[in-house]
């Protein structure tokens, strides 16, 4: 809790021509701190997601990363600054193994012909998975033959792997059962263990008031208000996030 | 022990099925055909001798097909390439004509590769338009003559000559395939031709250039193509504008059977030069059957459909 501060948000606002996506939205996070984004369908919360990862640029405002200003050109910019996301729908390819996965865009080579180290890539998948705890059969395992849950492990694992520094995770149990959901949780648990910044978009209020160190509430584009997890209700939440009292 | 199984579980039926066919149409010929010389070496030179080309296009049509898109003017390009090449030689020495005809390939695959890659256009219909456009290029070209190649240099390296006694064609067909192998399944290119025909999207959030993949496999397909020309031209001693137009089907056919999915993210390159033989191995046994044109192509139909329908099935319902 006590981390430094790792992301900042200063008066970000976003417009799609006249639509106003996002007004005014200023957020702090810092290492080892896990921060819920919550908010009805058509909230801006999946907009700023995208925006904090570079795929969207804001109309005003600045985001600061490691006390420096940072303007993400693309998302591969702001992928080499150590910002990961895990998407709603995975972005796994599914006939590929789950190595190739983890290292896709960024496959590790070795030799004169830059030829692929899949020995590598093979046994550091293994070793990851396996200290993060995410069962699957192996490393070498087609990524259609497993689970809804071992997948979003993969795609998790994916994220752990190369992010240094923030973790943004899109809805990451909406598609689970409620075994596979607690294995995503405490997979996110160790995220944070690790010191990883984590901004996460959760429908489940349970699950937001069980993973989160700060709960941040948008409605229609606003922001509502930010409360620290500990000190505030559920039913506080809700009446923030529909705006009847 | 774990690899093993690993490796045993990865060779999945669909891909399988090409070695079982493979076998099994080998084992058919060569016990009905025995009489009619079908084992002899120098038949089964021959079809690897004949099936060189449509190998080259195969290898050319996996990395296509990996990425997600198709190219179905490739045996277009066959001709305008073998007639470039064979232009070029007449005025030029064996180095110009050679890359007069693999470049003239590249650069109708790029020009594939542009529309689809750039403009967006599904190559399906780019390729049909341009496999139409380019057809109609190698008839007016040299007004549906066809033009002789003399040179014997050139007619020795991509025809009827021997390296250590090994004919040339069969040279060039392990060549592109240990090339196409190794640049399909052990480079990063490689590796992103897949993603690219798997998840597009996934490739994209993960830092490929997906466009840039669209654009060389389908310069990939152009130059494979141009090779194909070249070594028609060369075993033929001619091109003509009719040179690659029938491979078309037979081509699609061997990747499909070798274990290529149709929609990307799958496929061999060995798995394509064995789908190729067996289509080579099919025409060399229906010939020596003494079928009727007419009934071989009914027959080559028929096994071509079963081919396809086994290694196809279940990939996606």
């Amino acid at each position: 809790m006590s981390g430094a501060e790792v992301l900042a948000l200063n008066n970000i606002h976003k417009a799609f021509g006249g639509v106003v996506a996002i007004q005014d939205f200023s957020l702090n996070l810092k290492a080892g701190e896990v921060v819920a984004l919550v908010g009805d369908n058509g909230a801006g919360k999946s907009t700023l997601i995208k925006i904090i990862s570079g795929v969207y640029s804001p109309t005003s405002g600045d985001i600061e990363l490691d006390g420096e200003k940072a303007g993400f050109r693309d998302a591969s910019a702001a992928r080499e600054m150590g910002i990961e996301v895990v998407y709603q729908d995975l972005a796994l390819a599914d006939q590929q193994p789950v190595y190739m996965n983890m290292f896709l865009g960024r496959e590790l080579t070795k030799g004169p012909l830059n030829l692929l180290d899949k020995k590598r890539m093979r046994r550091e998948t293994q070793e990851l998975v396996d200290e993060l705890d995410v069962r699957i059969p192996s490393a070498s395992s087609t990524i259609s033959n497993l689970s809804g849950g071992q997948r979003q492990g993969v795609a998790i694992a994916r994220a752990t792997h190369w992010a240094s520094k923030l973790v943004l995770l899109d809805e990451p149990t909406a598609a689970l059962g409620v075994a596979e959901t607690a294995r995503v949780e405490a997979l996110i648990e160790q995220l944070k263990a690790k010191d990883l910044a984590i901004l996460i978009i959760s429908h489940s209020l349970d699950q937001v008031f069980r993973l989160s160190d700060r709960i941040c509430v948008l409605r229609r584009g606003e922001q509502i208000g930010v409360r620290e997890t500990a000190k505030t209700d559920k039913n506080e939440i809700v009446s923030m996030i529909t705006g009847v009292a | 022990m774990t690899r093993l199984s690993s490796r045993l579980h990865g060779l999945d039926f669909q891909q399988a099925v090409v070695y079982f066919g493979f076998l099994a149409i080998f084992l058919f010929f060569a016990i009905t055909l025995y009489d009619d010389g079908f084992l002899t070496q120098r038949n089964l030179t021959n079809i690897v001798l004949q099936t060189a080309p449509a190998t080259i296009m195969a290898i050319g049509l996996v990395f296509a097909l990996s990425a997600g898109e198709i190219d179905l003017s490739f045996g277009s390009i066959v001709a305008v390439s073998a007639l470039s090449c064979a232009v070029a030689l007449q005025s030029f020495p064996l180095p110009v004509g050679v890359l007069v005809g693999l470049g003239v390939g590249v650069a109708i695959g790029a020009f594939n590769g542009v529309l689809v890659a750039y403009l967006k256009l599904p190559s399906f219909l780019v390729t049909l338009a341009t496999m139409g456009l380019f057809a109609g290029i190698a008839r007016s070209m040299t007004n549906l003559r066809s033009i002789p190649v003399m040179n014997e240099t050139f007619t020795g390296i991509f025809g009827s000559g021997k390296l250590f006694s090994v004919p040339s064609l069969v040279i060039w067909t392990v060549l592109g395939v240990a090339a196409g192998h190794l640049l399909y399944r052990h480079t990063r290119f490689g590796a992103h031709v897949l993603a690219t025909g798997d998840n597009p999207r996934a490739a994209q959030v993960s830092g490929i250039k997906v466009p840039r993949v669209r654009l060389y496999v389908l310069m990939i397909c152009g130059g494979c193509a141009g090779l194909a020309g070249l070594l028609y031209a060369g075993r033929l001693q001619a091109a003509k504008y009719t040179l690659g137009e029938s491979d078309l089907m037979t081509v699609i056919a061997a990747v499909i059977v070798g274990g290529t999915a149709l929609n990307g993210g799958k496929g061999s390159v060995i798995g394509a030069l064995l789908g190729s033989l067996l289509m080579g191995m099919l025409n060399n046994g229906l010939i020596l059957m003494n079928l009727k044109v007419s009934d071989q192509m009914i027959v080559r139909g028929l096994i071509i459909l079963i081919a396809v329908a086994v290694s196809l099935r279940d990939s996606s319902r």
